[in-house]
């Protein structure tokens, strides 16, 4: 079992050969450096982060339990709560935003002694695959700072690819999680749906998002997951069972374990993509897995069910953002106007596209056609994943058709951008977990992600298959725009 | 005065068609989807939390005790309870803090049941859903008046208050029935300990649905909604002016527009609501927050026991006491049928929970239509302190006025007293030098009146009874007051033979 | 299928979204819209005769809470984050409509 460097600091925390606010300070000191260009972070906290370790510190002085992220920096997508410190969406209409409670999720990194030291950037209010939507400026790749790292949870992955924190929470609604890992070539898991509670993650589509873990390792991604997971009374759509445990069984293997390749996950993805999805299957039979080719020709409706679906539900969750009890203003003689101009003002052009989306879906005499069929489409696509996984563990195909693509090549066309969550979005639809790991890079190396899917809480299957093709996987070059120090897990500073 | 309320639409040959919307806030400890207070009067914006803010990532959870409430409230109505879900309605308005409202839309809890008026008149109830209520807003400046108002100020210690709305069939045919309507599902509400039913307090609040038709047609007419209805005075008004207006439009040959109108208590007439075409397009659609809601048998059963007992089943029991049919239409028994005043007063003492005031009475030997008439008629003038009554009093006071040894107005104004500061109505009585007359001295009293007048004693022992209101006169003017009209008539009858 | 949405439906669409917006962003608006719709029509045309709608992946039921009191923001906090408010509420510029 291979460990990242989130266990490894918080063994040395616990263990007392580091003191977190050492940690904490040493990826503040990264994030200064080198956040200034890859422009991951929204809000870092410097101060509260560096209290919050000595907190932690004091705790192991006093021989109790830190908890097992003991020190463990985090870099938190900017659309999860936390309390007094700012939480923008990256849009200008919550710019100046503080909730006044954290997400349960920020209350479970923090009791097990994880410290948060930034907010990350995001496309605005989780719309987007490529961080370009952002209100503050867009994320760079890691990797190439001229090309995007993907989206929506593009700061989380690019601030966890570049070393600045060891673990990352993205939002997972339509592959915002997954795609911007491939893209940074980082690990990313979206869990099953109800298994993370969603309270305190600013709502983009309720019955679709869910927040998951990003890491270096797929051992870090469920440790973190298993921090995380878990019913809460907060959430009415939290599963109220136990979640999975994952971080005991990364080490498992794949012997005997029945993999489908599913065709319709990789076949119009550009070559070298295709390519690695052979070699990880290759890869699991080497390992020990059944590899059987399978098709599931409804997954090709998803993404625009997906398209119809996610929009209607975020017209009405952002309805809230009025000018009335919070955030942005502008003035005008009648309440109104007021709700108009300052939503006008307040919101950017993917929002803005979005919201108008939806609201048509849903509005008299479209309900049928669009929402109401959308909603049949997704029933389709659940009933053909359940059909499938009875012949198969579990599924295996490209995270994105593409590589990471330059700055400002897809903004124009709204379509094109959307194709980024192709192979993302049925298990968003399905609710099933999946996990795309970094499996080898293009002729100009950036980094290609394979993704690995299984039927409802099969998150200890994804995170089995997840570290073969782990191990396996062709080496990847550093990023350039990263603390190579700390991405060496090293305990040196540079 | 305008001529339509001169001349209500029935005087013009039409029929009003009524369907009523009543919300009606239920009595939980916190609100519909968060632990907030549920509470009337408190500092403003002081029961809130990031949930009935409507704040950026927060989510509802559904309080079991609204659920159940709603299911009273639904079996109190002989609805049929059904796995439901809710829906948002999407508005913008700045009284909803997330700008869509949680209601049950097409699968609602409680659907298909009746309501059953005190003369037997059943009133079909189409559903009682489950939804939030909004927070309040106050418009300053320009008088109160939304359209002259300067700004409005906002606050949300109500929204996510628990309301089920109760939504009737277009059943009730006239205002005096719509009022009967409302007076009797707050007499439900009340007695299931479901709402406190104040309507002055905004608890319950009525949407009218009106419509006209030429008398005897079957079919029905275009309807207009009104709003703002909160008090049965402003029903009545509302729906009578509405009528009379439809009446007149349709006399004139013009077509009724269906339209939301509000009720001006001021000006005595409905207006019709400002309304863009986009008014309606609410964009309902499932509340991905939230899953269904399906009782499971056993708590329905659960709920369904542990009801009290409903106001038609309470009166039921007056008309028993009083020796009457326990129904209308009912098998005759022995005794006399309540009087129409009679059917008032029991009416009133049940929509006012004062039941247990007669019933006590009544076992301890007081004559059930006295305890019943000072019930109805005095003690329910004050419901709230009426039901706090000490009820060994109350009972000594009826026996104090049965024995004669107070008069009917004196037991009134001791009762006055009792409700207001409680204590001993010998006391009471004693203090304030009630003293009827003692039977002998009556009887003296009596002797003397008809000795003075035997012209009229004649008469009045050859049938005419009517005279006895002329010696209870006689008899007042000379014990000044002190004799009781039932004993004189009693003694009266004693000296006829 | 629906005909190509036009600048009219997207003016609807924006007054109903409450988002003021110009001639030339309802132009733009309308055609990016009425793209995404010609994709979405993929779904639209299919046949799904018998099939039920899926508004939720989870098949949980009675989710519930019990009716008890929970602490309460304090209320300087919320105003504080309150674009205008007064005399313990939020202000609003008047409201020419009635609530729907
Ligand atoms: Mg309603
Ligand atoms: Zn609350």
């Amino acid at each position: 079992m291979t460990s990242g460097p989130a266990s490894l600091l918080s063994a040395q925390v616990r263990a007392g050969e580091r003191s977190a606010v050492e940690v904490v300070e040493r990826h503040l000191d990264a994030v200064a450096r080198i956040d200034p260009e890859l422009h991951a972070f929204v809000t870092v906290l410097n101060d509260g982060a560096v209290a919050a370790a000595a907190a932690v510190d004091t705790v192991v002085a006093a021989g109790r339990d830190p908890g097992p992220l003991a020190g463990v920096p985090v870099a938190v997508k900017d659309n999860m709560c936390t309390r007094g410190v700012r939480t923008t969406c990256s849009s200008r209409i919550l710019e100046h935003w503080h909730p006044p409670y954290d997400a349960t999720v920020v209350e479970r990194l923090t009791a097990a002694g994880a410290v948060v030291i930034g907010k990350t950037n995001l496309d605005e209010f989780a719309m987007g695959s490529s961080t370009e939507n952002s209100a503050f400026g867009p994320t760079r790749n890691p990797h190439d700072p001229s090309r995007v790292p993907g989206g929506s949870s593009g700061g989380s992955a690019a601030a966890v690819a570049a070393g600045l924190a060891p673990i990352g929470l993205g939002s997972d609604t339509g592959g915002s999680i997954r795609q911007p890992a491939a893209l940074c070539g980082v690990v990313g898991m979206k869990p099953t749906y109800g298994t993370v509670s969603r309270y305190g993650l600013v709502a983009f589509a309720s019955s679709l998002d869910q927040i998951g873990p990003f890491a270096r390792t797929v051992s870090d991604a469920a440790l973190l997951f298993d921090v995380i997971g878990g019913h809460d009374p907060m959430d009415s759509t939290s599963l109220d069972r136990p979640a999975p445990r994952t971080a005991t069984v990364v080490g498992d293997g794949v012997d005997g374990c029945r993999v489908g390749v599913v065709r319709e996950l990789y076949e119009d993805a550009e070559p070298a993509v295709r390519a690695a999805v052979s070699a990880a299957a290759e890869a699991l039979a080497g390992a020990g897995a059944v590899i059987e080719e399978c098709s599931i020709p409804e997954v090709r409706h998803a993404l625009p069910a997906y398209y119809l679906l996610a929009p209607a539900e975020a017209s009405s969750n952002l309805a809230r953002y009025d000018g009335v009890r919070y955030g942005l203003r502008v003035d005008a003689p009648d309440v109104e106007s007021m709700n108009a101009a300052t939503r006008a003002a307040g919101f950017g052009a993917e929002v803005t596209r979005r919201v108008m989306l939806g609201t048509y879906a849903l509005s008299a005499g479209y309900y049928d056609a669009y929402y109401g069929q959308a909603q049949k489409v997704r029933t389709l696509i659940i009933d053909a994943f359940r059909r499938t996984y009875e012949q198969v563990d579990a599924l295996l195909g490209a995270t994105t058709p593409t590589t990471a693509f330059a700055i400002g090549d897809r903004v124009q066309d709204p379509w094109a951008m959307y194709l980024s969550d192709v192979f993302s979005v049925p298990s968003n639809l399905s609710g099933d977990p999946a996990i795309s790991v970094p499996f080898g890079s293009d002729d100009a190396g950036l980094p290609i992600g394979v993704q690995v899917l299984a039927p409802a809480l099969g998150e200890p299957m994804v995170v089995r298959v997840g570290a073969v093709l782990e191990a396996a996987a062709p080496p990847l070059g550093q990023p350039r725009l990263a603390d190579r120090a700390l991405l060496g897990g090293s305990s040196e500073p540079s | 005065m305008t001529a339509r309320e001169s001349q209500p639409a029935t005087a013009r040959g039409y029929e009003p068609v009524i369907g009523l919307e009543v919300h009606c806030e239920l009595r939980t400890e916190t609100k519909l989807f968060c632990g907030c207070r549920n509470a009337f009067g408190d500092e403003p914006n002081t029961n809130v939390c990031p949930v009935c803010l409507g704040l950026p990532g927060s989510l509802p959870v559904l309080n079991s005790k609204a659920v159940e409430l709603a299911m009273r409230i639904g079996l109190a109505l002989h609805c049929e309870i059904r796995p439901s879900t809710f829906h948002r309605k999407n508005y913008f308005y700045p009284d909803m803090p997330k700008d869509y409202q949680i209601s049950q839309y097409d699968e609602p809890i409680n659907v298909g049941g009746f309501l059953e008026l005190p003369d037997g008149y059943r009133v079909g109830v189409v559903r009682a859903h489950l939804e939030e209520d909004t927070g309040k807003t106050t418009h300053v400046g320009g008088g109160g008046r939304i359209h002259d108002a300067e700004y409005a100020l906002v606050d949300y210690n109500r929204a996510g208050v628990p309301l089920v709305e109760i939504v009737s069939a277009p059943d009730l045919r006239s205002a005096a029935q719509a009022r009967t309507y409302v007076a009797e599902l707050r007499s439900i509400l009340v007695a299931t300990d479901a709402s406190d039913g104040r309507m002055e307090e905004g608890s319950m609040r009525v949407d009218a649905n009106v419509s006209v038709r030429a008398a005897g047609s079957a079919d029905l007419g275009t309807r207009c909604e009104i709003k703002n209805l909160n008090s049965l005075r402003s029903l009545v008004r509302a729906i009578d002016y509405e009528a009379a207006r439809q009446a007149e439009v349709l006399e004139s040959g013009e077509a009724v527009v269906q339209q939301t109108r509000h009720w001006d208590e001021k000006e005595s007439r409905t207006v019709a609501l400002r309304s863009k075409e986009e008014a309606f397009d609410y964009r309902y659609f499932p509340e991905p927050d939230l899953v269904p809601v399906a009782p499971d048998p056993q708590w329905q059963t659960d709920v369904a026991s542990a009801l009290p007992p409903l106001p038609a089943e309470r009166r039921a029991r007056l008309r028993q006491l009083l020796g009457a049919p326990a129904a209308p239409g009912a098998p005759w028994d022995p005794g006399a049928p309540p009087t129409a005043a009679q059917e008032d007063q029991i009416a009133t003492v049940v929509e006012h929970g004062l039941d247990e005031l007669v019933t006590s009475a009544a076992e301890d030997g007081v004559a059930p239509s006295l305890a019943l008439a000072r019930t109805a008629n005095e003690a329910s003038a004050d419901p709230h302190r009426a039901r706090g009554l000490d009820r060994r009093a109350y009972v000594s006071l009826l026996e104090m006025e049965e024995r004669g040894q107070v008069t009917a107005t004196q037991a009134k104004a001791v009762l006055a007293e009792l409700l207001e500061r409680g204590g001993d109505p010998v006391d009471i009585a004693r203090r304030r030098g009630f003293e009827a007359l003692g039977a002998d001295s009556l009887a003296g009293a009596v002797a003397v009146v008809v000795g003075a007048h035997p012209n009229e004693w004649e008469r009045y022992r050859h049938g005419e009874d009517k005279l006895a209101q002329f010696f209870i006169g006689q008899v007042m003017k000379v014990t000044k007051g002190k004799a009781d009209g039932k004993t004189v008539v009693a003694e009266l009858q004693r000296l006829r033979g | 299928m629906a005909e190509r949405l036009t600048r009219e439906d997207a003016a609807y669409v924006a007054r109903l979204a409450r988002i003021q917006l110009s001639e030339e962003e309802l132009e733009r608006y309308a055609e990016q819209l009425a793209d995404v719709l010609e994709h979405a029509a993929a779904v639209a045309a299919l046949d799904t005769e018998g099939v039920h709608p899926t508004s939720h992946p989870l098949p949980l039921r009675n989710v519930l809470r019990r009716d008890e009191v929970w602490p309460c923001l304090d209320r300087a906090v919320v105003l504080a984050e309150a674009p205008a408010a007064e005399d313990g509420r939020f202000r609003v510029p008047r409201i020419l409509g009635e609530p729907l």
